[in-house]
């Protein structure tokens, strides 16, 4: 029982980083350009991977 | 666009003044340190090449800050400061590295973003908090003791009350907007059944009672916003294909003022009296007289009149009409608000007859449902406590009741099937702008065709040599190179790669062009300017002709090709049971072969835009459900009253934008295509509503009778969740309702298609 004390909120603060990263991605705008995401890692100009 | 001179796609013309820029700045929107962001779509990128192409052409003029290509919407965003260099460096800049390009209308692409971004963070949320609340649920299922058991359902409702007033918001506000005005939607059982859920669980909860619900109504809610979700980004797919498509209709015209000079000037600026400069190739922006200059134009979006249409001084040119190959100077004879295009908009907004008339299947199923489901589930309160005595124990389950029917497979039925549609048709170059629109396709038994522009391309083309040794064609060709007149393009087209010919060119405006190559004087150009017999009256299409020093040797006639698909698209549609007819506002006698190739016997010539309404009008009371096939503005009030229709992407921006569906691919046979595909999610639609039922049927009993337990309520419905959506996945097999003859794969039978 004490266990899961602390077993739940770490679970639950994990659950909670991943919601916060999908939502921080999704407003930076890394769903954008799924397509040209996926073709950039082709290109060999190094502005692509700086920016 | 057609900004002077942009019009053009090569952009080789020298006329883009300074106007031409003020027009592109105004597509661009502020991005904040003096620098502004413009977007230009560029229908040809598609690979990582294409993007470093791009990005790196723009990256080196001085004004550019950053430049960016999306290649899922096919588009580049580029912030640059105005005050180094002018955008439309930007647009060569693109077009020299060998892409198509043309500006991104801003004003017609921020709408629905908010909608889909809210759903999709609503989404992430409900799936996070059911996620962790079935893990939580797991555990009590399999049989936690009573403190456990009460810790993981606080825990629960810790995650779950936030969860659903976060995502339950689009629901929410959909059921309050339809029950303030006194009617019901699918979403008013959804936000009861929740509500309800919830709240009893909190009592539950409290009381430490054995069982609450926040595991199904979190659940029950990230399914439904996963279908509705995908039903946004389906369409704003679909709305950001048909956003890419170029804007015909022109923002502005170049004025002419009483010192000579040329300006730049906004459309709703225009009044009558201005003199306004035409170059080739442009829209005229008003309704117009010309004043000086003659020349040809092409008025088949305005008419219907496949053939040029010779203008001079004195004549008038309707809102809408290109300027052929001339440069025309006319007074402008009536204001934007009184054009033609605007008596058009008009009668569209006067035409929404029997689309406003259309409920949905969803909500016409939703206002017989909620009431039964509501009715249920208070005679089962009623009948439980009156019987029992044991209020508590009634209202548990009448809640079970409202959870186990709350309409989660049916608010997935019909979306989960439009999705699934939506997506097949996009794939084969059709744009759907809502689910409304495919359910009346699949009740269509008539489609009325517009003639030029829809059933033919639109252009001329080449038909024949009538006379004259066959190497004159080459020749007839290397001279029409020189000449932007539609005739002379088609003629240049038809030979092939050709060079054009060397020598002194003149073009003269509605006649020809002469060409002196040393001692030979080439004329090519109309019956009289080379001195050809008169043709006689009735011969449909028109004619070119060629002559060697004042002697004809070769003649062309042109004619507007049907779509090399026409008369298989008629037939398949025959096949299907559907009635044709042609209304056209071109003459009769081209009117009647198109009508005779396509064996379509009713079709009607000289049909002004009021013709077509009434028409359309006449056969929707006499019981016919229309489609309507066309692509002019004198066809934007026809689409909009038939009951569904569809024009191609070359149509006019307001015919486009009057459509239920465009199609892209420049076939035909996308119209019986559609209509196949619209009968089949019809048909999976009614099946989806009756899985709902049989479920329904099955389950009902269950929880009237309080056998429901949270784990058999989220068993059952998950699971009706997925068979519908898996039933809806079916639209995807095979070639839709065709028999594919022996051997033939269907993949085969879609490529056709």
């Amino acid at each position: 029982m004490s266990g899961l004390l602390v077993l739940i909120p770490i679970a639950l603060l994990l659950g909670i980083g991943a919601l916060a990263t999908f939502l921080w991605a999704l407003r930076s705008g890394q769903y954008d350009d799924l397509k040209g995401a996926g073709e950039r890692i082709l290109s060999d100009d190094p502005r692509d991977h700086l920016k | 666009m057609t900004a002077p001179g942009l019009a053009l796609e090569n952009g080789a013309s020298g006329a883009a003044g300074p106007s031409a820029s003020d027009e592109l700045l105004a597509y661009s929107v502020p991005a904040g340190e003096g620098t502004r962001a413009i977007e230009f779509v560029v229908p040809d990128v598609h690979c990582a090449a294409c993007i470093s192409t791009i990005e790196t052409a723009l990256d080196r003029l001085p004004q550019v800050k950053s430049a960016r290509v999306n290649l899922s919407k096919r588009r580049v965003r580029v912030a640059f400061s105005p005050e180094i260099g002018s955008p439309l460096e930007l647009e060569a800049a693109i077009r020299a590295s060998g892409y198509r390009t043309h500006p991104l209308d801003p004003s017609a692409n921020t709408a629905r973003n908010t909608a889909l971004g809210e759903l999709v963070r609503a989404m992430a949320v409900a799936g996070f908090a059911a996620a962790n609340i079935m893990l939580f649920s797991v555990s009590v299922w399999s049989g936690a003791d009573a403190p456990t058991r009460d810790l993981f359902h606080w825990v629960s409702a810790l995650i779950a009350l936030p969860a659903i007033a976060y995502a339950g918001r689009p629901f929410f506000r959909s059921a309050f907007a339809a029950l303030r005005v006194g009617r019901t939607n699918m979403d008013v059982p959804i936000t009861i059944g929740i509500t309800l859920a919830t709240c009893l669980s909190l009592y539950e909860t409290a009381i430490s009672g054995a069982h609450a619900y926040f595991d199904a109504s979190t659940m029950l809610l990230f399914f439904l916003l996963v279908g509705r979700t995908l039903d946004h980004l389906m369409r704003e797919r679909a709305r950001g294909a048909l956003g890419n498509l170029e804007r015909l209709a022109p923002r502005g015209a170049t004025r002419i003022h009483a010192d000579g000079t040329l300006a730049f000037i906004a459309i709703d600026k225009i009044v009558p009296g201005m003199k306004l400069l035409v170059r080739p190739g442009d829209r005229l922006p008003v309704d117009c007289m010309v004043a000086e200059g003659t020349g040809e134009v092409d008025a088949s979006l305005v008419t219907g009149e496949s053939l040029p249409v010779a203008v001079s001084s004195g004549t008038r040119i309707a809102a809408g009409t290109i300027n052929g190959a001339s440069s025309l100077e006319v007074e402008v004879a009536r204001r934007a608000a009184d054009s033609f295009l605007a008596r058009m908009i008009t009668m569209m907004s006067e035409a929404e007859g029997a689309r406003t008339r259309y409920r949905r299947i969803a909500d016409r199923v939703a206002a017989i449902y909620a009431p039964v489901l509501h009715t249920t589930a208070a005679l089962t309160f009623l009948g439980w406590g009156l019987f029992t005595g044991d209020w508590h124990g009634a209202l548990v389950n009448a809640v079970a009741v409202l959870i186990i029917t709350c309409p989660c497979a049916l608010a997935l039925a019909v979306p989960m099937v439009q999705v699934v549609a939506a997506a097949r048709l996009f794939r084969n170059g059709i744009m759907m702008r809502d689910g409304a629109g495919l359910e009346r396709a699949a009740r269509v038994d008539a489609v009325i065709f517009d003639k030029t522009g829809t059933l033919t391309e639109g252009a001329p083309r080449l038909e024949r040599q009538n006379f004259g040794t066959p190497d004159l064609l080459g020749v007839a060709a290397a001279i029409a190179a020189h000449s932007t007149h539609p005739l002379a393009q088609a003629l240049a087209r038809s030979a092939g790669s050709v060079r054009p010919i060397r020598g002194d060119v003149r073009e003269h405006a509605g006649a020809g062009v002469e060409v002196r190559d040393g001692a030979v004087l080439w004329r090519l150009g109309n019956a009289k300017f080379c001195d050809a017999p008169d043709e006689p009256a009735d011969v449909a299409g028109s004619r070119v002709y060629l002559s060697r020093n004042g002697e004809v040797v070769a003649g062309f006639s042109f004619e507007d090709k049907l779509r090399a698909d026409a008369s298989e698209a008629a037939d398949q549609l025959r096949r299907r049971g559907l009635d044709l007819e042609i209304l056209s506002g071109d003459t009769p006698g081209v009117v009647a072969r198109v009508a005779a190739h396509l064996s379509i016997a009713s079709w009607r010539a000289r049909q002004r835009p009021e013709d077509k309404l009434d028409r359309i009008a006449a056969r929707t009371a006499a019981g016919d459900r229309v489609m309507m096939v066309g692509d002019g503005i004198n066809d934007a009030p026809a689409l909009r009253a038939a009951s569904v229709s569809m024009a191609p992407s070359e149509a006019a921006d307001i015919g486009r934008n009057a459509a239920d569906f465009v199609f892209t691919s420049g076939k035909l046979a996308s119209v019986p295509f559609l209509i196949d595909i619209a009968r089949r999610a019809e048909r999976l639609v009614v099946e989806n509503l009756s899985l709902a039922v049989i479920y329904n049927a099955i389950a009902l009993p269950l929880a009237i009778a309080g056998l429901v337990t949270p784990l058999i309520a989220a068993l059952a419905m998950s699971g009706s969740s997925l068979l519908v959506v898996a039933n809806a996945m079916r639209l995807n097999l095979g070639a839709p309702a065709r028999r594919p003859a022996p051997g033939v794969r269907p993949a085969l039978a879609e490529t056709a298609a």
